[in-house]
């Protein structure tokens, strides 16, 4: 194209045209930006704002006595250590469960191993309460298991007592996040290469061998990924405490509802918040980085099979 | 430890079926004896049961009926971590997340082979394979062919008796597979004592490497003997179609000859009846251009309806009298017309006669065990073995020598 004034072609200016698809970008990513900041950030910031704020002050006197105050309770240091408690020992259960069940499904043909593979996707989408409940029917004082008990022995009542207490929360969270960890496992098992198996086999390995040295490091990212999502899922896990109705366990969530609900202290469940979702973040952070540093060292799960040059110089 | 153990393999009657009451028989009655120390081909056509053969003597798959033995040991119900079988697939199947000794290392650790052993027997398997400077990488960064130099590695690592090679180079292109087949053929030089299935459907390599090829078609036993017998004198048309190229003639068997499309042809008949009809060979590159030169009357018009130049063949389609005849003829100087009538001719002993009804009803009668006419051949002097002592004693082969192509076959 030439100018009219010049007769000389027109370059175009790449500074320019750099801008403008800068400026095109940032107004696509702006409406979810936006709706981002109504109805999440927003609210947040709120909650954040009032953890500042004490009861007496007004609302312009920001000050760190709430947290002072929050953290110099024995209420707040029991909810901590329960919820930690808690949030690792359902973790490790669901971990230790998901990845014998994993397995099972994935290496061990038997009839309805698709069908039960698929019920723990529907699984996913059961209410957490839902699990409790069902618990209850199960092994609550009057349930099921205590029933058959008194009928077959003709006592008065059951052994089973278990559910409102701290190792019925764990029982009902370990039940309830297990598919958590099967789902990514599955997905793993599923890209191991049957070859691998065999071949490890027909070198003379056991299965527990071929489990411990082929299987499982394969799928240790997609292990890390389940465990480190179930543990900030149980940090956050209030259905489920509530519902077992285990007066003993009182987590950080169940302090949230506590201190707003039934106390009226807003500020107070706001400090306790802000420090549940901090924690669960630094868990997440923590995770992110470990799990970068291991796929960074880890091999491709895709090697070269058709001969030709090797992807790394001088192979 | 010592040196490999010799150990044939017998098939007896096995057959295999999957499906709702074994419905899909994918192999039957299939009975087969291969030597120690032999390298026997399964050669076949997809779905012709050759790799479920093999699976059946790692432990994959369990036969419905039958026995397979390892060195006269029935391991039909046996895991396949107790049979000390070494394999190599056609995805090399190595462990991703392990470097090559690890990978090497592997088989040797499940077998609870002592520490300090293990070191130096990965050093020597990869050294036989050409790999040692490869010890420390992944499987990710190496190419296909040395992938699957480190699988062959891992499988001798552990000294089998019988290596199991499941179509072992069908992932590589063309000009790696053939280095890798001179590299294959170098290895069971060295290692003479180990016995080789190879499962493969590509005639060239079972030509190369085996010392027998057993021809399986539709989950049966077809042919059985050395790659000469059975390019030189096939028994069925089947393994004449399918080990090289041929021309299938229908003929009825007339004095000392036999009649094709109204015309007679000498070749040999003995032990075929007067008026049987049969099928007659004739490999391609057997066939001459011009009339036969010794007047014995195998002379055959027709027009051509293909010409293929090949670089050093030219291969011309003609047909005679609705039978299409393929020549496969050195370089012509002028290339022939389409629709030309040309006459083509074929020497009497290069006919081979297959009677009707051997092989047809898909049963192999011929004796399924035994050695072959090249049999297993005595180990070359100076070839390499694992020593008394349990220590490779061979020499170190240069470089990438085994790479060149100078591979020949075993025997």
């Amino acid at each position: 194209m030439a100018s009219p004034q010049t007769g000389r072609a027109t370059v175009p200016n790449p500074a320019r045209s750099s801008r403008s698809r800068a400026a095109r970008r940032t107004l696509w990513a702006l409406p979810p930006v936006a709706a981002l900041a109504l109805v999440f950030l927003y609210p947040l910031a709120l909650v954040v704002r009032q953890s500042f704020t004490p009861e007496d002050g007004g609302p312009s006197t920001a000050s760190y006595a709430p947290y002072a105050t929050v953290l110099a309770e024995a209420s707040f240091r029991e909810a901590l250590t329960n919820t930690v408690l808690t949030a690792v020992g359902a973790t490790v259960g669901a971990l230790l469960l998901g990845l014998a069940l994993a397995l099972v499904i994935a290496f061990v043909p038997f009839p309805g191993g698709k069908a039960l593979s698929r019920f723990t996707d529907l699984f996913l989408a059961f209410p957490s309460f839902l699990i409790t409940l069902a618990l209850l029917f199960l092994y609550g004082t009057v349930g099921v298991a205590n029933g058959l008990w008194t009928d077959v022995t003709g006592a008065a009542s059951g052994p089973l007592n278990f559910l409102h207490t701290p190792w019925g929360v764990l029982l009902a969270e370990v039940t309830y996040f297990t598919p958590f960890v099967m789902r990514p496992l599955l997905a793993a098992f599923s890209q191991v290469e049957t070859g691998q198996l065999e071949a490890a086999a027909s070198l003379g390995a056991r299965p527990w061998r071929i489990v411990r040295a082929v299987i499982l490091p394969e799928a240790l990212p997609s292990l890390a990924a389940g465990g480190a999502l179930v543990l900030v899922l149980c940090l956050n896990e209030f259905g489920i405490v509530l519902f077992t109705g285990a007066k003993d366990v009182v987590t950080l969530p169940v302090l949230v509802y506590s201190k707003a609900i039934l106390d009226g202290d807003y500020t107070g469940a706001c400090v306790v918040a802000v420090l549940n979702i901090a924690l669960s973040v630094a868990l997440y952070a923590l995770y992110r980085a470990v799990a970068s540093r291991t796929s960074a060292g880890s091999p491709s799960r895709t090697p070269s099979r058709t001969g030709g040059e090797p992807r790394r110089a001088g192979a | 430890m010592g040196a490999a153990p010799e150990a044939g393999i017998r098939f007896d009657e096995v057959s295999v079926a999957y499906g709702r009451h074994g419905g899909n028989t994918v192999l039957d009655s299939f009975s087969l004896t291969v030597e120690p120390g032999e390298v026997m081909a399964l050669l076949g056509p997809s779905g012709s049961g050759k790799t479920t053969a093999l699976r059946t003597v790692a432990g994959f798959v369990r036969p419905v009926s039958g026995r397979v033995l390892i060195g006269g040991r029935d391991v039909t119900g046996l895991p396949p971590y107790r049979r000390g079988i070494g394999m190599v697939v056609q995805q090399y199947a190595l462990f991703p997340h392990m470097k090559v000794a690890e990978n090497v290392a592997f088989g040797l650790r499940a077998q609870k082979v002592p520490r300090a052993e293990i070191a130096g027997r990965v050093a020597e398997a990869l050294e036989m394979t050409g790999m040692a400077t490869y010890a420390g990488r992944h499987p990710r960064e190496l190419s296909g062919g040395q992938q699957q130099r480190v699988a062959i590695a891992r499988a001798l690592a552990i000294r089998p008796g019988v290596l199991l090679l499941d179509e072992p180079l069908s992932a590589l292109d063309a000009q790696l597979r053939s280095g890798m087949l001179a590299e294959l053929a170098r290895l069971h030089r060295e290692l003479p004592d180990v016995t080789i299935l190879y499962v493969t459907h590509d005639q060239v390599e079972a030509l190369t490497l085996a010392d027998r090829i057993a021809v399986l078609d539709k989950a049966r036993l077809r042919d059985c003997g050395t790659p000469q017998q059975l390019y030189r004198r096939p028994r069925t048309a089947f393994t004449a179609s399918f080990v090289g190229s041929a021309n299938l003639l229908p003929v009825t068997v007339a004095g000392d000859g036999v009649r094709f499309a109204g015309r007679a042809l000498t070749v040999p008949v003995a032990g075929v009846a007067e008026g049987a009809t049969a099928t007659l060979c004739i490999r391609p590159h057997l066939v001459g251009l011009g009339e036969s030169p010794a007047g014995d009357g195998n002379t055959l018009r027709g027009r051509i309806t293909e010409v293929q130049w090949r670089g050093s063949t030219h291969r011309l389609q003609v047909d005679v009298d609705g039978h299409r005849i393929i020549a496969d003829l050195r370089e012509l100087r002028e290339t022939p017309a389409l629709g030309e009538e040309i006459a083509l001719h074929f020497a009497p002993e290069d006919g081979v006669l297959i009677p009707e009804g051997i092989g047809g009803d898909g049963t192999y009668e011929g004796g399924a065990g035994g050695v072959g006419a090249l049999g297993n051949g005595a180990a070359e002097e100076g070839t390499r073995g694992w020593g008394a002592g349990g220590q490779w004693t061979g020499k170190q082969e240069a470089g990438r020598a085994g790479l060149s192509g100078t591979g020949s076959r075993h025997g």
